[in-house]
Formats: structure tokens, sequence, C-alpha cells
């Protein structure tokens, strides 16, 4: 079949590592193309290439059949590429359609033609069945919505292939599920896509053929039809992956944190926390499932103190910690890694070893005398984490910004797992990890939980608060609707609590813990 | 999208060293407009500023205050807030400074002057509080008060040097310090004097607080991220209050210098815009306190060299005023200047 486009021995080194390792690859006309691998394996840099903002060190790129030169994204939009980046970039102050047109205004007379502008976004916008209002602003609407908005940039100069990178990561399942609708339409208009996931199910899904990046090198490249789950994972990790956590029952001994009546505004005053009321207990993983946006991180912002609740308590060991500030709430034992790791959880221009101690800064042993920074002890605890938690690269020098996302991930992920927690919050723990991560930090969560810690689990993945959890509470608009035994839980039972359901016309009843 | 290097390394002086040579090369057009010879006038400049050691001398003491001033800005930059009261500040703590000075007759030397210098550097870092805490507390953005401040300061320090604080002369200024107060020159007959040492244990302090100490990793983290911080446990407000009050003191600094080494008084409006060419010192100097030392030696080095090409040359010294705005708009306009030296290595 034809190929649009071809890369021939592409290679590209950062300092320390070779982030694409001669690879070559053929994407034909048409077609849904997967592309995996593990965190740090090229696939980003691979296509930051055919976009024109690295170029590589050496190799060549065709596009139908004919060799060209892509020296910025300039030249990569004119020959019909068009990329939606793993992090957005997007003017949020700028309305949807202005963003779209953005560097490519239609004109009359010299002046920007806003008409003309709206209609065209709306007209693309139903054409591919993108969903969104051209008048909103980027900052009024949420993930889902923004990315539609990059896809329509996109189509808007005409692209005829589509790089998506990992545009799933930050969608719920009802939004990735549109997504795909959408590719499926944009596909049957013959456009070509390029999809970067970390989710094989996925792959399965929507694609027509999938390859496999490993530290930089293409370890193949399947049709979808002839290959599964299993083969998939392998070839991702380089070696058998357990599908499953394995763990044994929990045994929950006493209460570590209680919240009672917990009610929590927002920044913009909305009530987000409805009087919710909850109990962790040492040695067991308490879930949250549900919908992202019902109120899940103003709850987990509220007990570790970035929030100041309206009413309600927060306990910690019988102590009130609900009017402590963030720090002594973590001085007393409390972890929390946040799920937006670029807000919240990193600098992203602070080194490894930097990052790694935010939060312990004021601790020892990496102060001494009350206020000098003990270099020796910072850097052997950065040495130590990036070894224990298989950071990569290993430069505890390097910034933190350079790192894939999976990686960054685990700069969390080490910092707030070694300080030894008495109660840990995750919230979207594994999000933009690969599959060999994934597994690296449920077994780590259930590991902590084996070790007498609390652990709130937050997630809008429902396969990862049924393989960790031991009780799940649904939270739905603000409100805990009901606490279930993981045991008596399924995918299908949660997915309709999630949307509002009723399960026990009997109004709240905690079947959870009542039963113990 | 170059990538992004780990520590500070030549990228960084990358921008400032370009944009220091083609701000020269663009100052030697109106050189030629004049109808002068740049190389000449160039050279006039050089060996007036860096020929012999009396005129390194004169320079040094021309980027004394720049080097406090530029510093003040830096730091408050770093916990991601823009300082532009450093005139004012520096106002304040001359005053301060002075009244001190003129006031203790009979004290020794060993005390004097450090009560002159720390009082000045109290007065002008209660000056930025002010702006700190309204920023820090109700969110009110530190340019319009900083701003604001400095005219405070102005008619403030007009009234005392007019008023209660008049010297014995008619000129609107106080009286001598007493030379028990006095920062020693060092080189006379320039001006030089042991504010230039102060300048340098300032920005070996400033150094270590930015990067030895866990005060500046929660300063600098305030300033990259202030979310992240808040997350980390770090106090957002309480950092923005205590940088701008260190930027304040260490403008302050700039107006001690003045009066306890170079005029010996404080005079009404005596600062040549101190505290805004700090800002351009900062800003050349990429925020960093080496970047700042060598800066501000850049910007005496003009200003000695200027006064000089004026008087031999044809060459008006409003020259050095381009150049500097040159340099400025350069080096704020980094990524134009990358480009431009991309642009011309592709070719
Ligand atoms: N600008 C850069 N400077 C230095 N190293 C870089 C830079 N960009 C990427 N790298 C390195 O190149 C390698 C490949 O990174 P890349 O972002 O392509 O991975 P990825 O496959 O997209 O990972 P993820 O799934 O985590 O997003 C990593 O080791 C990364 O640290
Ligand atoms: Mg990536």
């Amino acid at each position: 079949m034809e190929h649009i486009l071809e890369m021939k021995n592409i290679t590209k080194r950062f300092p320390g590592v070779v982030a694409n390792d001669a690879i070559t690859l053929g994407i034909r006309k048409g077609e849904i193309h997967s592309l995996v691998g593990e965190n740090g394996s090229g696939k980003s840099t691979l296509m930051s290439i055919l976009y024109g903002l690295y170029h590589a060190d050496s190799g060549e790129i065709l596009f139908k059949g004919k060799k060209v030169e892509i020296g910025d994204s300039r030249a990569a939009i004119d020959l019909g590429l068009g990329m939606v980046f793993q992090h957005f970039m997007l003017v949020d102050t700028l309305t949807v359609a202005e963003n779209v047109i953005l560097r490519a205004e239609p004109a009359r007379y010299r002046f920007v033609d806003y008409r003309q502008a709206q209609n065209t976004v709306k007209k693309l916008a139903s054409d591919y069945g993108l969903r969104v209002d051209p008048r909103a602003r980027i900052s009024d609407i949420s993930v889902g919505q923004q990315q539609r908005v990059e896809i329509l940039k996109a189509l808007y100069r005409h692209a005829q292939i589509l790089i998506l990178d990992e545009p799933t990561a930050v969608l719920t399942p009802q939004e990735t599920e549109e997504l795909f609708q959408v590719m499926r339409n944009l596909k049957q208009q013959g456009t070509t896509i390029v999809f970067i996931t970390h989710k094989i199910k996925e792959v399965l899904a929507i694609s027509d053929r999938v390859s496999v990046l490993r530290r930089g090198k293409l370890m193949g490249t399947r049709n979808t039809a002839e290959t599964n789950h299993r083969e998939l994972a392998e070839m991702v990790v380089g070696r058998e992956v357990l599908l499953r956590v394995e763990k044994k029952p929990s045994e929950p001994r006493e209460t570590v944190a209680s919240i009672a009546g917990l009610t929590v505004k927002d920044r913009r005053g909305t009530t987000m926390v409805k009087d919710v009321s909850l109990e962790v207990r040492s040695g067991e993983v308490l879930g949250i499932a549900g919908v992202e946006g019902n109120g899940q991180q103003q709850l987990v912002e509220a007990i570790t103190g970035l929030i100041k609740p309206e009413a309600g308590k927060v306990m910690l060991h019988g102590q009130p910690i609900q009017k402590l500030s963030p720090m002594n709430i973590k001085k007393r034992g409390v972890s929390y890694i946040p799920e937006d790791r670029h807000k919240r959880g990193l600098i992203l221009d602070y080194n490894v070893a930097d990052n790694l101690i935010l939060g312990l800064h004021t601790q020892h042993p990496f102060v001494e005398r009350y206020l000098f920074r003990n270099e020796k002890q910072i850097d052997e605890h950065a040495r130590r984490l990036v070894a224990d938690y298989d950071i990569r690269p290993t430069d505890i020098r390097q910034i933190v910004r350079t790192f894939s996302g999976g990686n960054q991930q685990k700069v969390v992920v080490a910092r707030e797992f070694s300080r030894k927690p008495q109660f840990l919050i995750c919230s979207q723990p594994t999000r933009g990890l690969d599959i060999g991560a994934i597994e690296f930090i449920h077994q780590e969560i259930i590991r902590q939980r084996d070790q007498g810690t609390a652990v709130l689990l937050v997630s809008a993945e429902l396969d990862e608060i049924l393989s960790l959890s031991d009780r799940i509470a649904v939270m739905y608009e603000g409100r805990i609707v009901t606490v279930l035994p993981a045991a008596e839980s399924d995918e299908r039972r949660l997915g309709y609590l999630m949307l509002g359901g009723d399960l026990h016309r009997t109004e709240g009843v905690e079947i959870g813990t009542s039963a113990e | 999208m170059e990538l992004q290097q780990s520590s500070y390394s030549s990228r960084d002086l990358l921008v400032p060293v370009v944009s220091v040579i083609l701000a020269l090369l663009a100052g030697s057009v109106f050189i030629l407009i004049v109808g002068e010879n740049p190389v000449a006038a160039y050279r006039v400049l050089f060996v007036e500023s860096f020929g012999s050691v009396r005129n390194i001398a004169t320079t040094l003491q021309r980027a004394t205050p720049l080097m406090f001033t530029g510093m003040a800005v830096a730091f408050a930059f770093r916990c991601g807030m823009f300082n532009i009261g450093a005139e004012g500040q520096l106002y304040v703590g001359a005053i301060v400074a002075a009244i001190v000075g003129v006031s203790f007759a009979n004290l020794p030397r060993l005390i004097h002057l450090p009560l002159a210098v720390l009082a000045g550097m109290a007065a002008g870092g209660v000056w930025a509080l002010v702006p700190g805490i309204l920023k820090a507390k109700l969110g009110v953005h530190e340019v319009i008060n900083t701003i604001m401040m400095n005219f405070v300061a102005y008619y403030l320090t007009d009234y005392l040097v007019t008023g209660p604080f008049h010297g014995g002369r008619w000129a609107p200024e106080t009286d001598r310090v007493f030379p028990t107060a006095a920062l020693a020159r060092i080189f006379p007959p320039t001006r030089l004097n042991s504010g230039i040492l102060l300048a340098l244990v300032a920005i070996g302090v400033v150094y270590v607080i930015l990067w030895k100490t866990r005060t500046g990793y929660e300063i600098r983290a305030v300033g990259l991220n202030p979310t992240a911080a808040e997350y980390g446990g770090i106090s957002v407000s309480r950092n923005m209050i205590l940088a701008m009050g260190i930027s304040g003191a260490l403008a302050s600094l700039a107006g001690v210098e003045q009066v306890l080494g170079v005029h010996g008084r404080f005079i009404q409006r005596f600062s040549p815009e101190l505290g805004f060419v700090g800002i351009a010192v900062a800003l050349l100097g990429k925020n960093h306190p080496v970047g700042v030392f060598f800066a501000a030696i850049l910007f005496g080095a003009l200003r000695t060299g200027g006064a000089a090409m004026d008087r031999l040359t044809d060459v008006p010294r409003e020259l050095v005023v381009i150049i500097q705005a040159m340099i400025i708009m350069l080096v704020a306009a980094d990524e134009l200047t990358r480009g431009l030296l991309r642009r011309r290595r592709t070719v």
C-alpha cells in the first residue's frame, strides 16, 4: 500500500540519551497508525522531528515518495501535517475561534475578519463532529474541549496527516469515546492519523496498524487485527507484564484519617464538595470513583490544606488538621500525589535533585543550621530515589522540564512514596504512564498498604480503582453516593453510580462501612 | 524550540554578549551620522573607562550603586516580582543614612558607620515591604505600588532635606555626615570608596541566599511556579514579602553608598535614575548576581567613557543612552536575538 510519509533511519541524540535510534517507519495514506512505547522511548521526539520542532541528527523523511526537509513547523504545516501536543499550546485568554485562526487569520482589508473566522470554525466543527462553542474562552472550557480546539486548529490548516500525542491521557472514558468517533469521521474523509497512547485497549479499538518503540528503537509494526493485548504489552516492556495486580486481602487496622461533614468551595465560590464523610484505615486502600470534576480535586486539596474547607473536619489519628498549613499537614505524615504534575507536583525548571526534596526541603538532613542546604545529603537522596524508582535519564542535575511525561510522574511518585507516609493520597497516580511503570506504581501502592499506610486513591480509570481498592466510594456532584466493598463492585455497577444512578432507593446507606 | 540546558551555561551568556556587540554596532551608525570615526570614538570610550588604573577606579565607582540596584531588581524577580521601586527605596535609605550620619557627634567609627548603613538598609527594606505585603495579602500588583512608593519617597525626602534636616548651606542638602560615618575613599582622587567592598559582599551574600539556603530554594520556587510551591508547603505570601524586603534593603544600599561614600551628604534628587538603570542591569545580568556584577561594570564604563567622549570628540554623550537602550531592547527581545543568530548560522 502507498506510504504518504516515510521516515528512514532517523537518529536523534540528546545529551546522555539516544532518543531515536535509526528508526525506519512508514505511514500509509488514510490509516490510523498507533505509536506505543514506554515513557521516554522517543515517541514525542520522533513526532517532533516530523513536525519540524527538532532536527534529526541523521536520516531522511519522504513525503509521498519525495525527500523533504522539514526545517520548522511552518514547513510541516505546508506539507499538510497537524499536531496536537501532549501539553496543549492554546492562548487561555482568547476564544476558541481566535485560537483556531491564530497566525492564519482570514483578513478583510487587512483587518481580521472575526465573523468569517467564527463561521469557518463552526462549519469545521460540525463537519467532523467536534462539539465546541467558537465564542467560548479557552480558560472556561474543559480539557476535552481544549483538545478539540487543538484538532480544529490542525484541520483549519488543511492537515491531511494528524498527529495526536497521548490525547486520551487527559480524557474521561466518555470523552475518549467521543474522540474515537471524531477520529473515525476524519479517517472516512481521508485523513491519516498517527495516534500515541499508553493504553493497549485503545490501540486495539481504533487503529489499523501499530508500531512499538523501546529505548529509542523500533521494535516492530503489526496489523492490529493480527495481534493481541499480551503480545503488544510484551513488545512495549520487553518482558511479560502482570495485567492484574497481585495482592493479598487487606488487613485494615485502626482509623488513620477521618473526614466528617466536609464542605468545600472552589476558587469561584461554587460548592464542589458537599457534606462528605469518609474514613480511611491503616492497611487499606479506599478508592474514590467518579467522573472527573465531581469534586474529587477539591476534596483532596482540602485534606492536604491547599484549600480551606467551608465546614467540616479532617482528623488524622484523632487530631483535627483542617486548620493547619500544607507544610504542617505534610509533617504529620500525609503524602500527596497531585493530579496535575505541571501545576502542582513539580517545579519544571528545577533539576531532579531539587524536585525530589520539594516539601522536605526544610527538614533534616537536607538543611543544617536551620538555613543552609546540605548538598551532599540532597544529592545522595536524589541518587537513591533515581535508582530505586528507575527514573530516566539518571542525571540528577538535569532540569525536569526536559523529561518525558512518564519520568516526570516518577519523580513525584518517588518523592511522595519515599517519605514513609501514614496517610497517602494518590490522585490519578498513573496518568500518562506506560504499562511497565503502571505495574510498578500499583505494586508500590499495595506495598505501602501492606506496611500499614492508609491510602486514598482518586482515579478516573475504573480499572485502576477496581484492581487496587479494598473499598470504593463513588463521588457524584460533590457527594459520596455510596461506599461499596471492592468485592461487591464491578465496572458496570460503578459506571452507573458515577453517572448519578441510584442502586438502592434507600437514601444514603453506606453499605461498605455499615456492613463491617 | 531549542532544548533546555540544565544549568547556566555558555548559552546564557550568548544573548547578553551578542546584544552588547550589536548595540555597539548600531551605535557606530550614529557616530557616522555625526561625522566621526566609530573606531576612534569607541577607542576613546574604552581608554577613558579602562585605560588606566585611575579610569578603572572611576568606572568601578560608577558601577557600585548599579550593582546594588541591579541586584535588588534581580532578587525580587527571582521571586516572580518586578520591583520598579528601587529608586524610591534608595532615596529612603539615603536620607536615613544621612540623618544617622549627621546626628551622633562622638560615636566611634566602628559603631557609627555600621549604624548608618544598617539604618539605611532597614529603611529601604521597610519601604519595599509595603508593596510586598499589598501584593502578598491583597494581590495588588507590585508594579503599580512600587512606582507609587517612588513618588512618596521623592516628596518625603524633598521635605526632609529642605525642612527638618536642611543643612547650613543654601543648597537643598543636609550637612556633611561626620567622618565617623563616612565610607572611606580607597583610590583618591577618584570617589571610589569602600562601598564597592560592600557591593562585593552583597553579591556573595545574595548568591549564597539564593542557591545555598532553604530560603533561596523557597524564593526561587515561588518565582518559578507558585502553585507547586504552595503544594510543597512553601508559603507564597511570606516569601514574597521577604523577597521584597531584601530587595528594598539592597536597593537602599545604593543610596547609602552615594551619601556616605560619594557626596558625603544627602542632596535633593541626587540620583541619576540609578534605580531604573538597575532594571536594565538586572536584565542584562540575567538576574544572576555575577551577571549583575559585570553588567553594572559595563554600564558604569559607558557612563565614564561617554562623558569623556563628549569632551574629546564630536560624539554627544547621549550616544551612551542610545547604546544602553539598544542593549535593553535586544536582551528583552531575547527570542528575537536568538532568532537572528540562528538565521545567520543557517544562511
Ligand atoms: N529537550 C530535551 N532535552 C534533553 N533530553 C530530552 C529532550 N526531549 C526529550 N529528551 C529525552 O529523550 C528521551 C525521549 O523522550 P520523549 O519525550 O520522546 O519520550 P516519550 O516516548 O514521548 O515518553 P512519554 O510517554 O513519557 O511522553 C527521554 O529520555 C527524554 O528525557
Ligand atoms: Mg511523550
